[in-house]
């Protein structure tokens, strides 16, 4: 092309783009794209977040008692490992800026690692679900000992047994919905005799259509573990260029976009997991 | 090709040029050119509408009796259906951004390409692949749940809704990386001497439309998802069968879906105001209250959602609050209007075919909106909610407003597109009759509509078929004309005079390069200025075209 190309080096870095004039406006560039982007993905789930308000909002019951059946310690243990995740990943980011090529490997790689132990935890959880019929829809029957609330400590049932006894009917200024199918709602405790967290489970009949609470987790946890994944896979590109010694002071921006990218997956764990396994 | 010579010779349509720079499927399909990925987008956008126009006439012809003519009831829903998503979500969202804008938006910049190249290619070939995805409905045999998919019909038909709703999911996330690209284009491409209000009144209409682009597709993501979920697991969120809310689902979706009939209508009115002022041979009448006025509908069009909702049971105070947000996006669609009529006040106006599309744009938009009006209030809309009232209304808006006013700008950039001149004299025939075409065909529908005529009904009550018949009537003529506009169209790439650098004399800088550009835009650095000012134009009977005068070149 013998197109004029007006004030550019002769010599410029071989990662600038024709239609730049500088690197500095192609490193700006992209990162706007992909806080733009971000701003994309916050929508997404905010879809998904207003959905989980608005039934919040009218069936509280329905989250007081479901909620009860996640496992907060293992919850609690993936928020710390999405945390961690996220400060190797900036400690990545500073290596490539740096050129600290060997420490930029290592961090990278530290990152997929959470990222696994993280889709690890996730699918004890799911198996578990899966195992006790705690399932979304017409597949909600829960069934054996563990399908009672894993609750370690007496004050979440004492709460939920309050928050249950009132409900029950009328918890909500909305009509009830006609029930579901048979063996879908009024009795998600049958076969459970309580002797889970010091004799006994929550109290009062369970309230209606708590698949719903197991749609909405289902739903929301598993479009964050497909980001995940997705995550996972651009680190795995990123480790890949880095083994080839790409990224430098000169030039870091996919580590660096990356790595916004992989931050804005973690905050959204960190709301996920107060609301849903934190609730009262 | 020499750069030297071009500097003082006007680059003539002999030289190499995007368009014959390269050769090959490869060249083409896996392009990083913004110019040659909107030639794509356009070729694509284009046979869906052939598609979608072929279905339209299916309704109207099943419409001709009030019984069975051509189809049967369940055919007839799914004709109906197919031609509304492949209208809205495969021909008029990418229509003006992806195709048009693609290509004017660095030319009027003065920019090589947009900031995001191979983002575009991806949001081309994301569109390739919803749209096949899109049409694999078709082959499952079609989907009839309307263009809305309102649950839990569209959750219980045995109709190939996943497909389509994926098809729709995945368009989406074109949608997006286009509109991304373009806000990114904008703020970080312009060139040193151009600040946002030097900017060309198409490209505050860009960014407007990119902002809700990239703010409520993502709405439109979740909720595909959401009845794709529904559908497939049962989760029940739109199940009232299992507790779930299927009114969230018209949330859902009209939170995208308004907005995106901003996505449609922006860009139309970016495209009329250069047409406006340049065949008025005009300075723009309040520049800026026409940029603000795009922002101020972007902003509006998030929070009049419900006025689609009135009659399915949403609170009366709800009702109250969207129908006076409702009436309040009327004013700075009406700024506007008011804007284009003062610019044609006392300009010397021609009646080339972008301005007869122009006109025509005010006269139908104008219909389109104040219906817009009798729709948002609430009374009134009781009774005509779901009738041919609406279908008029909209029809007005998206087909007299948005498809005439891409048909300006097809006309007004297509020599700088393809290089050639199309046949003026067929140009203006075939804008008339699309216009009168399109009037008998939708203006009949109002006043059936306001009699009770139901929209997406298969049979009717007798009363209403000589309505039905003039509506069909009508859609044939406008068929007649987009058939003449495609024959001197496609002629005129063979045929048609070379184009000249500047034939309409527009100020902006895409008239500044060659016809067609060459493969990075401009061989000159393009001079900046007034995109409106046009008192030193001078028309060269030589070149059948505009050149600037050599005295007044003046850096602003
Ligand atoms: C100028 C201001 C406008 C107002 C006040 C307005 C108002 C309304 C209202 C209240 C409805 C709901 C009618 C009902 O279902 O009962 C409606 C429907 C509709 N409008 Fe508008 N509108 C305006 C502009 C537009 C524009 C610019 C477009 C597109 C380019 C558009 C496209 C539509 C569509 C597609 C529907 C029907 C959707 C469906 O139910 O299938 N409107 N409009
Ligand atoms: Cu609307």
């Amino acid at each position: 092309m013998s197109t004029p190309h007006e004030g550019r080096d002769e010599h410029a870095d071989p990662h600038l783009q024709h239609h730049f004039g500088s690197m500095v406006q192609q490193y700006d560039s992209g990162k706007f794209g992909m806080w733009l982007f971000l701003v994309t993905e916050v929508l997404l789930f905010g879809g998904l977040f207003c959905a989980y308000a608005v039934y919040r909002a009218n069936h509280p019951e329905i989250f007081a008692y479901a909620h009860q059946f996640l496992d907060k310690t293992l919850g609690g243990l993936n928020t710390l490992v999405l945390i961690v995740s996220s400060l190797t990943m900036a400690m990545a980011v500073r290596s490539a800026q740096l050129g600290q090529q060997r420490r930029l490997k290592q961090m990278l790689a530290a990152t997929l690692l959470c990222a696994c132990v993280f889709l690890g935890v996730k699918g004890v959880e799911y198996e578990h679900k899966w195992k006790h019929g705690l399932l979304w829809g017409t597949r909600y029957v829960p069934q054996g000992e563990a399908a009672s609330p894993a609750s370690t400590n007496a004050t979440a049932v004492e709460t939920t047994a309050g928050t249950v006894a009132v409900p029950a009917d009328g918890g909500t200024t909305l009509p009830h919905a006609a029930s579901g199918p048979e063996g879908l709602a009024d009795r998600p405790q049958a076969g459970h005799d309580g002797a889970t967290s010091g004799g006994h489970g929550p109290a009062g009949p369970a309230p209606r259509n708590v698949h719903l609470f197991f749609g909405i987790y289902f739903v929301m946890t598993g479009l964050h573990g497909i980001h995940v994944l997705a995550g996972m896979v651009a680190i795995v590109w990123l480790l890949r260029r880095s083994a080839a010694g790409e990224f430098g002071p000169g030039y870091f921006a996919p580590v660096d976009f990356v790595g916004l990218y992989w931050h804005l997956v973690d905050l959204i764990w960190i709301f996920l997991f107060p609301l849903l396994y934190l609730i009262h | 090709m020499s750069t030297h010579d071009a500097v003082a010779a006007p680059p003539t349509a002999g030289e190499a040029n995007y368009l014959n720079c390269s050769h090959g499927f490869r060249s083409w399909f896996f392009t990083l050119d913004h110019k040659r990925i909107g030639v794509m987008y356009l070729a694509s956008i284009l046979s869906f509408f052939l598609l979608g126009g072929i279905l339209a006439l299916l309704i109207r012809t099943e419409l001709l009796t009030p019984t069975r003519t051509l189809m049967s009831a369940d055919d007839y829903n799914k004709v109906f259906t197919l031609h509304g998503a492949i209208m809205i979500f495969l021909f008029i969202i990418p229509g003006i951004p992806a195709a048009l804008g693609n290509f004017v938006l660095p030319l009027m910049l003065g920019a090589k390409d947009v900031a995001l190249p191979r983002l575009n290619l991806a949001s081309y070939h994301l569109y390739l692949i919803g749209a096949l995805i899109a049409v694999l409905s078709i082959v499952q045999g079609g989907v009839d749940a309307g263009w809305t998919f309102y649950a839990p019909y569209s959750t219980t038909t045995n109709t190939a809704v996943v497909t389509l709703t994926f098809g729709v999911f995945v368009l989406g996330f074109s949608s997006v990386f286009t509109g991304l690209n373009f806000i990114v284009t904008m703020h970080k491409m312009r060139p040193a001497g151009m600040g946002w209000f030097d900017m060309p009144l198409m490209l505050w209409a860009l960014y407007a439309t990119s902002i809700i682009q990239v703010l409520a597709t993502p709405i439109l993501g979740i909720t595909m998802v959401l009845l794709i979920v529904e559908r497939v697991m049962g989760i029940g969120i739109f199940d009232p069968a299992l507790g779930g809310d299927p009114v969230l689902y018209q949330h859902f979706f009209w939170f995208y879906s308004h907005p995106a009939v901003y996505i449609m209508i922006l860009p139309a009115m970016g495209i009329i105001s250069e047409v406006v002022s340049v065949f008025s041979r005009k300075h723009i009448f309040g520049y800026r209250a026409i940029a603000y006025s795009s922002l101020a509908i972007a902003a509006f069009s998030f929070l009049v959602w419900g006025h689609h909702m009135f009659t399915s049971g949403q609170s009366e105070l709800m009702n109250m609050i969207f129908s006076a947000l409702t009436f309040s996006v009327s004013i700075p669609s009406a700024v506007k209007m008011f804007n284009w009529l003062s610019t044609m006040y006392k300009g010397s106006i021609r009646f080339d075919t972008p301005m007869i599309y122009a006109l025509s744009f005010m006269f139908l938009f104008g219909i389109g909106g104040l219906t817009g009006l009798f729709l948002g209030s609430l009374a009134t809309d009781v009774h005509l909610h779901d009738t041919y009232f609406v279908v008029a209304h909209f029809h007005y808006v998206m087909f007299g407003g948005t498809v005439i006013a891409f048909l300006a700008g097809l006309h007004y950039w297509w020599p700088k597109m393809f290089g050639r001149m199309y046949d003026e004299r067929w140009g203006r025939i075939s804008a008339i009759i699309i216009s009168v075409g399109f009037n008998i065909t939708f203006f009949t529908q109002f006043v059936m509509g306001s009699q009770g005529m139901p929209r997406r009904y298969y049979a009717y009550v007798d009363k209403f078929e000589p309505y039905h018949v003039i509506s069909s009537i009508g859609s044939y003529l406008m068929a007649a004309g987009f058939f003449m506009t495609a024959w001197y169209l496609v002629k005129s790439l063979y045929r048609g005079r070379p184009a000249p650098v500047n034939p309409w004399g527009g100020g902006s800088l895409e008239w500044q390069a060659a016809s067609p550009p060459v493969m990075h835009n401009f061989t000159d650095e393009p001079v900046g200025g007034d995109p409106y000012d046009y008192t030193n134009q001078a028309y060269d009977p030589a070149l059948g075209g505009y050149v600037l005068r050599k005295t007044e070149v003046s850096d602003r």
